[in-house]
């Protein structure tokens, strides 16, 4: 046996395992209890960071509305997750009359299993990785698009008008938050010519992370996946004073768990994601020669995204659901789009030479410029309108204001 | 490369497993008592009358047949994304032309009010 | 192993194909075809081609299933069961099919013959690199890819042109 280096934490543990497998299984099974182990790993990861990102979250709240979060459950309230979690498990699962057995059940699985199989792909480490398929970044974007169809079925299946309109404007969102998220998606792969997620890591550990190079892209990504997971601003899926509980009017007990488990995991893996293609993953100093640093750096990294989630949850109103579509459908994808195109031709111009990294911020930069014009223009000539009708009825105006 | 997929394949069952444990628990733990308004409809505390059934806005299918064309579009770019860097400036101008077209589409759609949502 | 997985993609996809056809429930019979549809996946994935798995989830699952579901429900009363989809004479039609299906089989066969080893097809490592390169390239397939847009183009304005609300102040 190698030694052991602290260093390499990872690394010395898989090829302790492996030897001791190798002591009494042939390889074929090696390779096998390993993929199981490996599927198991991949699947506790996130439910045991969301135990502490859910009561990190209750706490972090509190502090911005200047209380404090719960504290009475172990010291500082760490341990408050279990007892809710009991409680959960305790509560009676009421099945309503009259709902679609089969599809009522299934909807729960496939909305929390469409969460965990995105978790394949995270890259932790250089080769702490689940899988690195070479359609990484296809991967998670199909994935979570049946994600969509479960809350479809959940919707329509409760036999519950509320649930139905609900379910209706949730997919809606969802289904067109897709696409700005998607081509903004599409500029970290052209920059790093790979689909591999530990490929576009490895690309930004050789030039300068991405947030540099394409910080439109980041900001389109970014407003584009929170709504994507439907948290707030966007958070009419489940708006408490509106639509009750959304499509999940009908379900109680453990299967509302999955329900809310699958959107908190969603919430932080989308923190992932946006840490692995902008912010550089694992990357960081020193972490060639101390790869342990590798999941320390995502994780703060990852971490860092879901504070300023946090922060913006915090602060701003929730949209209208017109509102929402609009600056969808008018703002985000003509400027992804945009983008997209500029980002091309820039690229592809200004190839390998040495300004690249200062041209593609210039050009980043213009972008901005531009928008914030012609939505400064569009404003103002809706004020304008909105001057002159108030000047041309100024009797009526007053009645109907 | 197929062996990439077993991992998933592994996955997908853990994955589907671990929320059918979970509410397998959960039905284990609790109680188990139905009544008739327990497994009744809920309306905000009034009785349902009237099938469940809702004026469906053709807006929400509108919105969904514009995602499919652009969904089309983004799955057509990835091979171009991914092979970006060895490609001459000609590709680029033909993906340009691409995405503009797909952006007239938008644009009709913008203007003639499809993307309304009253 | 790999026998044992491909004949439980195939059960999938028939299994969906006829729950499809037979069921009476008809968002049950969309969830059939959802079925369906991820035993095509499994069976892109065991081809070797996972940008078809992907791209096959993402479309026909993430969005073409959406728009038959919304469809269906937009056009029916949902929770009512519609009548069985068999009709009286089915035995008969099902009887014309089986001799159908075995006359397409031989004439294919007399063509293609039926092998049992697959042609290996030369791939060089990363798949969507490769097909990025074919459909830009001017002796590939960029002209299909432009035509594929216009395509695009045309099918969003025909069906907004069928299914778009007519607003008050435009004259049609």
């Amino acid at each position: 046996m190698d030694s052991f280096h602290i260093a390499d934490l990872f690394g010395s543990i898989a090829q302790i395992w492996n030897e001791w497998l190798g002591g009494f299984l042939a390889t074929e099974w090696v390779n096998i209890v390993n993929k199981a182990v490996g599927a198991l790993l991949v699947t506790a990861v996130p439910v045991v960071i969301v135990v502490f990102t859910i009561l990190g979250e209750r706490k972090i709240i509190g502090r911005f509305q200047d209380r404090l979060g719960p504290n009475r459950v172990g010291p500082f309230g760490i341990f408050q997750t279990i007892p809710d979690v009991v409680k959960l498990l305790t509560k009676e699962i009421i099945t309503p009359a009259h709902v679609d057995k089969l599809l009522y059940n299934i909807a729960p699985l496939l909305s929390v299993s469409s969460v965990i199989l995105i978790w394949a792909v995270m890259p932790f480490a250089k080769n702490i990785i689940g899988v690195d398929l070479d359609v990484g970044a296809l991967y998670f974007v199909a994935v979570s698009s049946f994600g969509t169809l479960a809350i479809l079925l959940a919707g329509w299946s409760s036999n519950n008008k509320y649930a139905l309109v609900a379910a209706f404007r949730v997919v809606a969102q969802l289904v067109s938050y897709e696409v700005p998220m998607v081509l903004a998606l599409l500029v970290p792969v052209m920059l790093a010519g790979t689909l591999k997620m530990n490929g576009i890591v490895e690309a930004q550990a050789g030039e300068v992370w991405y947030v540099v190079l394409a910080p439109v892209s980041m900001l389109i990504f970014f407003i584009s996946s929170t709504a994507e997971v439907g948290r707030s601003p966007f958070d009419l899926l489940e708006a408490d004073s509106e639509i009750v509980a959304g499509y999940n009017i009908e379900y109680s007990g453990m299967k509302f768990a999955m329900f809310f488990l699958g959107e908190w995991i969603h919430a932080f893996t989308i923190c992932g994601l946006t840490a692995t293609l902008f912010l550089g993953g694992w990357h960081g100093p020193f972490v060639d020669q101390v790869p342990l640093l590798g999941p320390i750096y995502f994780l703060i990294k990852m971490f860092v995204v879901y504070f300023i989630h946090i922060w913006i949850r915090t602060t701003m109103p929730r949209i209208r659901i017109d509102h929402l579509l609009d600056l969808n459908w008018k703002f985000l994808v003509p400027l992804s789009l945009v983008n997209l195109i500029v980002m091309m031709f820039v690229i592809k111009l200004v190839g390998d030479s040495v300004a690249k990294t200062s041209v593609l911020l210039i050009s980043n930069v213009l972008m901005f410029v531009g928008t914030f014009m012609i939505l400064g223009e569009v404003g103002r000539q809706a004020r304008q309108r909105e001057e002159s009708m108030r000047q041309a009825e100024p009797v009526t105006a007053g009645v109907q204001g | 490369m197929l062996s990439d997929y077993e991992l998933i394949g592994i996955l997908a069952i853990f994955a589907l497993a671990l929320p059918i444990l979970a509410i397998v628990g959960g039905s284990i733990l609790g109680p188990r008592k139905p009544n008739r308004i327990k497994t009744d409809v809920y309306e905000c505390g009034m009785e349902s009358y009237g099938p469940t059934w809702v004026q469906f806005k053709v807006q929400y299918y509108i919105f969904a047949l514009v995602f499919l064309v652009f969904d089309i579009e983004m799955v057509l770019l990835f091979p171009f994304a991914a092979a970006f860097k060895i490609l001459p400036l000609y590709a680029v101008i033909e993906a340009a032309i691409f995405i503009l077209i797909l952006a007239a589409a938008l644009v009709y759609a913008w203007k003639k009010q499809a993307l309304e949502w009253f | 192993m790999i026998y044992a997985v491909f004949v439980l993609f195939v059960l999938m996809i028939l299994g969906g194909g006829i729950g499809v056809v037979t069921s009476r429930n008809i968002i049950r019979a969309a969830a059939a075809l959802i079925l369906s549809l991820f035993g095509v996946a499994g069976l892109y994935v065991l081809l070797e081609a996972g940008f078809m798995a992907a791209v096959q989830i993402l479309v026909y699952i993430g969005a073409i299933a959406i728009l038959i579901i919304f469809t269906v429900m937009m056009t029916q009363r949902a929770t009512d069961p519609t009548r069985l989809m068999f009709n009286t004479q089915w035995q008969w039609s099902l009887a014309v099919a089986v001799v159908f299906l075995l006359l397409l089989v031989y004439t294919l066969n007399l063509v293609w013959p039926f092998t049992t080893s697959a042609e290996t097809v030369a791939s060089t490592g990363d798949v969507t690199f490769e097909l990025g390169r074919a459909l830009m390239d001017p002796e590939g397939f960029v002209l299909p890819f432009e035509v594929a847009s216009i395509l695009l183009l045309g099918a969003m304005v025909g069906a907004l042109a069928v299914a778009r609300e007519r607003h008050d102040d435009e004259e049609e």
